[in-house]
Parts: structure tokens; C-alpha cells; sequence
């Protein structure tokens, strides 16, 4: 394997009403298994795809946001969200699904995936990577 | 002649709410699906542009859509929730109906 890279998808589209948050999630997955140093970046209308409790029987689409909470399994525990973005729409982290990762240094410690960050610091972590996908 | 708007884009990411606001004429009907059903949250960008839209205009969004995303404890007072019996219904009480996709 070559050396590894720093990874990081960035999530700007509601779920449901196009394919874009689902898409972004498979290809997230996909790859995972490639080792790399993988960061998630919910911004504008991305941070939708967090919130919690969605229930997609009246729609007749899969609800796939419970898959977010497998992430942490897949060694993908930093996920930033973008205060500005969840401010606008009138939303905090209390509406989002509580994510958690095991620290296996630290006795497989649960801690928190999510990270509110404003704007600027969302920024200079964008300015760190080696790719950059958008969805 | 009677119309009901239909508006189906997130109103942070598309214009179409702000234009079917604009042109939409008093005493006409919006009805809010898909991912528009985000301009009926409490507490956004847009909730105050909606406030004002009721006190002329009859709103309403889609409940199953509203269920999907999870927010169906953050609708604005005063928007009224429909099943899609309800939008069929309020499909065959207009006139007309624009879609403003």
C-alpha cells in the first residue's frame, strides 16, 4: 500500500430529495476500506442529513441516515459540522444523531464523532487535505 | 381563479420559494414538499419570509416529507400539515396549479 492520504468528503445536499447525501455515504464506505485518513464535513444543507429520527415510511425511500452510526466502526470518527450552517437552519447539535467512536488507546473509550466548527476553522481543515470530494 | 403553488427546492440551496413568494398573488395557496418542506422550520433564515406569507397567503407542507427528515417538531405555527390525500384534495380544489420546480 502506498502512503496514506488525508481524505475529505464534504456534504452539502438534504437527504431524500436527491441522491447526492446517499451517494456521498457509499462512496464513504467504498472507501473506507482503502486505510486512508478519512474527514466528513456537513455544511449548508448537509447538516440535514444528520438530524435525528427521520422516518421515511410515508416517502417509500430508504432511510439510510442509521448507517452514519455505523461509521465509527469503520475507523471515521471526525466528522465536523459547520456552525454557521446548522445556525441558519435553525438547528444545534441536540437535533443531530449522537455519533460515537471506541478509542481502542484509551480502553475502547466511547467519544464523541461530531464537531461543531465555525466557518474559518472548517476552512483551514479543508486547506490540510491531500482530496477533496464534494457531494 | 384559485391557485396552489407547489415548491419542491430547499429554500437555502434554490431561489424557487423566494420567486413563488413574489409572485404569487394574496388569498393563494403554497404547498411545501420535498426538500421545500425546510422553509417551514422554526427558527431558520427563512422562517421570518413565511411568517409574513400566512398573514396573506394559506400554507401548507407535505407530512410524510416533513416525517422523512426529521423535523416534525420544528413546523411553524400556523402552516398546516397534509398527507398526500390532502394534496390530491387541494390539487382538485384550485384552478390552476404552478409547480415551481
Amino acid at each position: 500500500m502506498s502512503e496514506v492520504k488525508k481524505f475529505l468528503y464534504v456534504n452539502r445536499r438534504a437527504p431524500y430529495g436527491t441522491i447526492y447525501a446517499w451517494e456521498s455515504l457509499e462512496v464513504i464506505l467504498i472507501g473506507a476500506a482503502f486505510d486512508q485518513d478519512v474527514t466528513l464535513a456537513f455544511v449548508d444543507d448537509g447538516v440535514f442529513q444528520l438530524v435525528k429520527d427521520h422516518d421515511t415510511a410515508g416517502i417509500g425511500m430508504k432511510n439510510f441516515t442509521p448507517t452514519y452510526g455505523a461509521l465509527g466502526d469503520y475507523d471515521i470518527n471526525k466528522i465536523y459540522v459547520e456552525k454557521e450552517s446548522l445556525e441558519a437552519r435553525g438547528l444545534t447539535i441536540d437535533d443531530l444523531q449522537h455519533l460515537i467512536w471506541e478509542d481502542e488507546d484509551e480502553d475502547w473509550a466511547e467519544k464523541d464523532s461530531i464537531k461543531v466548527v465555525t466557518s474559518s476553522e472548517l476552512a483551514k481543515l479543508m486547506g490540510q487535505q491531500d482530496v477533496v470530494l464534494s457531494f | 381563479m384559485t391557485m396552489l403553488h407547489t415548491v419542491n427546492k430547499s429554500p437555502f440551496e434554490k431561489d424557487s420559494l423566494t420567486s413563488c413568494l413574489r409572485l404569487s398573488e394574496d388569498g393563494s395557496t403554497i404547498l411545501l414538499i420535498e426538500d421545500a418542506i425546510y422553509a417551514a422550520l422554526e427558527g431558520t433564515t427563512i422562517s421570518d419570509s413565511i411568517k409574513e406569507a400566512l398573514k396573506t397567503k394559506k400554507v401548507f407542507a407535505l407530512q410524510e416529507d416533513i416525517n422523512a427528515r426529521g423535523v416534525k417538531n420544528k413546523v411553524i405555527d400556523g402552516i398546516e400539515q397534509v398527507d398526500y390525500a390532502g394534496f390530491v384534495k387541494l390539487v382538485t380544489e384550485h384552478d390552476t396549479v404552478q409547480s415551481w420546480v
